[in-house]
């Protein structure tokens, strides 16, 4: 649409009226041009900071900013003539319609490519809003498939999708069952009953017979679920080897605790993206429900001397170390990158970096990357284990840091 | 026919707002505070005008943009067809649960909690059932073109949003003036007294219902169009039945514009509480619960109520 | 599914969660009862009230239980100068009002919450936590036992309150007929006061029973009050024994359905029973007038 009055006279006549309070702050974040210029490179950083997901999307965005102050303290974009880059952070209010309201807002900026999203629900909707407009958006963490197979040229995923994480778990729970001499037969899987869990069950419940698992049942419970009682009745009934939970930090904590409350003890507890399995808060708040739970999830490269620089640094800030901090680190510094090499701030120049990028500055286990339809071919899930009162990797073994113990010792 | 000039008025102005400005995020703004004010108006005609406060119009916002949603992704219907069956899918349900809870005889706070009730049973169901995708929820392919309900600017979505929330508004006159609202109003001042005069309560509170289902369903089908994405919490949350009848409380209950002015203030108070505060998580809508408050204790009947309290404010006849 | 291992402990369970349940619902069916007001804010002071309890033995080290004796009062405190000072002020005694005030208030105190504390989940590790109690094939978690104690208690102690003492008639008074009571001398907007503090305190003693095994941040409360509000209007809204019982029989059948529906659709049986039961009597199983 042609811009048919001046600036001055729609400054005007908006100044009258209530849609002007939020179209001049709108205005106010202009375009460079109508400001001293001071080089910068302005990129949307969205999160769920406030609502359901605010503990996760804070965490995305300390990560997201601890990359984007590290880039700017060691030079900037250099072939931008060392341009700090300028953050612009969106809260997504753990809602589609929030995500979208500042997606439009970071477009209006403008910044040059937005990071982040988490849930998939907001990732879905931003990448969409993100994609009328040709602005890169890289997701973080947000899993389903869908985020990727759309055919949206903007839209880059850093991290595993579905279904390479489904498949990766079952292979590991194979090899680390047949390792031991096939201790674990029966399955039972508890999962929440969203995007994410569901889309996980029903994967599972597809693939696990196949490799010669049987799964004796499938509970679903909603987030939040107050309390795991009846669920744990009917993992007791149902006195399975090996227990598969998939949800989120607050429920797979109940769960934990019921379930030794409960005498509940399976061979085994593997879950895939278990909220708390894999979590230095869990182990540290309930050593003995911890002890020895497997997880198939986000992980950093153990190896990686970068990765346990930033683990030190963000625990001398109070903080745990949880995935949202280290994938939205990696994903701003593939973002940086991307920049430098193209060498300028123009959105189809920056798409064409990322898709064509064999970053291998980040922090976690992929190897560099390659994109192929907006996916990060390399990024998988890893198998980690908590042992005393630590989280070891235990598989794949170029990354592993220790060996599976496997079935639980009684 | 005052009223009507300030509808056709109204509407026409804003209609202006995409030659003025082109900016995105304002009409972005626009948008959704339109299907707010097209839900909102929905909640009003049953809870402002026949004293039915319903907690739980998500019912029929959900069922609007589910219907829609899934005709399209699983038996390729055209949008614009996905919004009729959508409204007349929510049309169904309202006259469902009115028919239910009417002839119960439930009442006021009963009445309310039943109705939160019926939502929260879409809601579940609605994430465990297949055919909505469940918890993945559904998405509605982009294609972005005028036949499929989907455009590449946003202004086409803000006019056919604005064109439904005159619709609404202009139902809500007529009624208003004829005889079938009158006898809502006399529903609402005092039940029992009109039921003794005759009036058939049951079959007015059920229209009243349904109609109110059919204007929420339409805001509901928007959403769906607007963000190509829904699942369960977002089709039948508690978030939109709160926001449907926060608009027409704030603006002023039982009024005309109420929904929209109503829509209006919450919405540019959200975005204003979001910029005072910049990052801090939490502290926009404590500034925004705070000024809520303060809204309800100064203009205890809406701002549209306080609005009338002016000497040579408009006056809508009946 | 059927066997007695799995139905005594899933009964059992039930029930103490339904106290809990019973708990909640009963600061909100007071306030219900004499108010005529559906409390929004509910949940929101639930989790204020949870972190007050997890600070207490947090920065204090002080056992939940204790802490229930000085919280108990002090959210009473709160409570009435909340209704004393703020809701009733604001509302100008019109319904739609209490409604929208207790919903803002709800907002102003979760995102208060959000704002000081962060959205992580807290938890408080007691060494009895883990304890069970062994009643046939059952564990019983010896928190969750206290809490189902403690509720019967508190519940007694209300319903004695109301029964026996000057304020409780008062308050009974008011809730059957506000004209009348005033015109009696009663000051309304007082008693008002001491119903909001009352159910308020309620949900302090429900924040400390439920803190050994659930966690807390700002959000936790809400989780409660939907069901919360079924039990209310099961019950009967202003009734006390209503409301225990609605609790323990809402919390058995949600026991009871989770095991057979499922935890998801096992949600739906309590809403679908709610909205039967409403249908069929609509003035609420034990018939107060709305």
């Amino acid at each position: 649409m042609a811009r048919r009055s001046s600036t001055i006279s729609r400054r005007r006549f908006l100044r009258t009226t209530a849609l002007g309070t939020t179209a001049a702050a709108g205005l106010l974040h202009a375009p460079a041009v109508l400001r001293a210029q001071a080089p910068t490179v302005k990129i949307g950083v969205l999160h769920p900071v406030s609502g359901a997901l605010s503990y996760s999307g804070q965490q995305g965005r300390l990560g997201a900013t601890m990359a984007i102050d590290e880039i700017n303290t060691s030079g900037g974009i250099k072939a931008l003539g060392g341009a700090k880059i300028d953050p612009m952070l969106g809260d997504a209010q753990s809602t589609p319609d929030g995500g979208n309201a500042e997606v439009e807002k970071m477009n209006a900026a403008p910044v040059c490519a937005v990071v982040g999203g988490y849930a998939s629900a907001i990732c879905l909707s931003a990448t969409q809003t993100a994609a009328r407009y040709d602005l890169p958006y890289v997701v973080d963490v947000g899993v389903v498939d869908s985020i990727v197979t759309r055919g949206l040229k903007n839209t880059f995923r850093f991290g595993p999708g579905f279904g390479v994480i489904a498949k990766t778990a079952l292979e590991n729970l194979v090899a680390i069952n047949d390792q031991a001499g096939k201790p674990a037969k029966t399955v039972v899987i508890v999962h929440e009953d969203s995007a994410f869990g569901a889309g996980l069950a029903k994967l599972l419940n597809a693939q696990l017979p196949d490799k010669g698992f049987q799964v004796l049942d499938t509970i679903p419970h909603p987030t939040p679920t107050r309390e795991f009682e009846s669920i744990v009745l009917k993992i007791k009934a149902a006195n399975p080897d090996l227990v598969i939970p998939a949800n989120y930090y607050n429920e797979y904590v109940l769960l934990a605790r019921t379930m030794l409350q409960q005498h509940v003890r399976p061979r085994a507890i593997y879950s895939v993206l278990g909220g708390a399995a894999s979590s230095y808060k869990f182990v540290k708040e309930f050593p003995e429900a911890a002890q020895y739970i497997m997880d198939c999830n986000h992980w950093f490269n153990p190896k990686n001397p970068k990765a346990l620089a930033l683990k030190k640094q963000v625990e001398d800030k109070g903080q745990f170390y949880t995935y949202e901090v280290y994938m939205n680190y990696s994903v701003v510094l593939l973002l940086a990158d991307a920049i430098e090499r193209a060498a300028s701030t123009d959105r189809a120049k920056i798409i064409d970096a990322i898709a064509s990028s064999t970053f291998s500055g980040h922090v976690m286990p992929y190897g560099p990357t390659k994109f192929a339809n907006g996916q990060n071919q390399g990024a998988a899930p890893v198998n980690t284990q908590v042992q005393g009162n630590d989280i070891q990797v235990i598989l794949p073994e170029t990354f592993a840091s220790a060996k599976p113990v496997f079935p639980m010792p009684a | 026919m005052k009223a009507y000039f300030a509808i056709f008025g109204t509407v026409a102005l804003l209609s202006l707002v995409p030659f003025v400005t082109t900016s995105n995020v304002v009409l972005n703004f626009l948008v959704m505070t339109l299907l707010i004010a097209l839900a909102g108006q929905g909640w009003n005609l049953l809870g402002g005008y026949g004293g039915q406060y319903s907690f739980g119009h998500a019912a029929f916002f959900g069922t609007g943009a589910y219907a829609t949603a899934i005709l399209q992704v699983r038996c390729d219907l055209n949008a614009w067809l996905g919004l009729v069956v959508g409204i007349a899918a929510g049309m169904l349900v309202g006259a469902a649960i009115g028919g239910m809870t009417f002839r119960s005889g439930l009442k006021g706070s009963y009445f309310s909690l039943v109705t939160l009730a019926f939502a929260e049973v879409l809601r579940i169901v609605a994430s465990v059932a297949p055919i909505t995708g469940a918890g993945v929820g559904t998405l509605i392919k982009l294609d972005l073109r005028p036949e499929a309900f989907q455009f590449q600017s946003r202004a086409p979505f803000y006019w056919i949003a604005l064109a439904f929330v005159g619709l609404s508004l202009i139902v809500v006159r007529t009624i208003e003036e004829s005889r079938f609202g009158a006898y809502l109003v006399a529903i609402r001042e005092n039940e029992d007294a009109a039921q003794a005069l005759g009036v058939n309560t049951f079959a007015l509170k059920l229209a009243a219902m349904t109609i109110s289902a059919a204007m929420t369903a339409a805001a509901g089908c928007f959403y769906a169009q607007y963000f190509l994405f829904i699942d369960a919490p977002i089709a039948y949350g508690s978030w939109i039945s709160i926001d449907a009848l926060l608009a027409p409380i704030v603006g002023g209950v039982g009024t005309l514009f109420g929904p929209l002015i109503g829509a209006l203030v919450i919405k540019t108070l959200g975005e204003a509480t979001k910029l005072l505060t910049g990052g801090a998580p939490g502290l926009d809508l404590v500034i925004y619960g705070v000024v809520l408050i303060a809204v309800v204790g100064l203009a205890p009947r809406g701002v549209a109520g306080w609005l009338r309290r002016a000497p040579q404010s408009e006056r809508s006849r009946g | 599914m059927l066997s007695p291992v799995i139905l005594i402990p899933a009964v059992l369970n039930g029930l103490m969660t339904g106290a809990i349940y019973a708990l909640v619902a009963l600061g909100l069916t007071l306030i219900y009862g004499v108010l005529h007001i559906i409390n929004f804010a509910h949940g929101a002071l639930l989790s204020a009230a949870m972190f007050a309890a997890f600070f207490a033995h947090a920065q204090l080290g002080l056992d939940p239980y204790l802490a229930a004796v000085f919280l108990t009062p002090l959210f009473f405190l709160f409570g009435y100068g909340l209704q004393r000072f703020l809701i009733g002020p604001a509302a100008h005694g019109e319904d739609r009002n209490f409604l929208l005030v207790t919903l803002g208030l709800a907002i102003v105190i979760e995102n208060a919450l959000l704002y000081a504390f962060r959205a992580d989940t807290r938890t408080i590790n007691l060494p009895y936590a883990f304890s069970t109690i062994e009643v046939g094939s059952a564990f019983l978690a010896v928190p969750r036992v206290i809490a189902f104690v403690a509720v019967v208690a508190v519940t007694a102690v209300l319903w004695a309150i109301m029964q026996w003492t000057d304020t409780g008639k008062a308050i009974r008074a008011v809730a059957k007929e506000k004209l009348g009571a005033e015109l009696s001398g009663i000051d309304v907007a007082h008693i008002y006061a001491v119903t909001f503090g009352l159910g308020t305190a309620c949900v302090a003693v429900a924040a400390c029973l439920l803190i050994p095994t659930y966690y807390v941040n700002p959000t936790a409360g809400d989780a409660f009050v939907l069901i919360a509000f079924t039990i209310v209007v099961l019950g009967g809204m202003g009734s006390i024994t209503g409301a225990l019982t609605g609790g323990l029989f809402v919390g058995l059948v949600e026991s009871l359905s989770s095991v057979f529906l499922g935890q998801s659709l096992g949600q739906i049986g309590i809403f679908v029973m709610f909205i039967v039961v409403l249908l069929l009597r609509p003035n609420g199983l034990f018939g107060e007038r709305a």
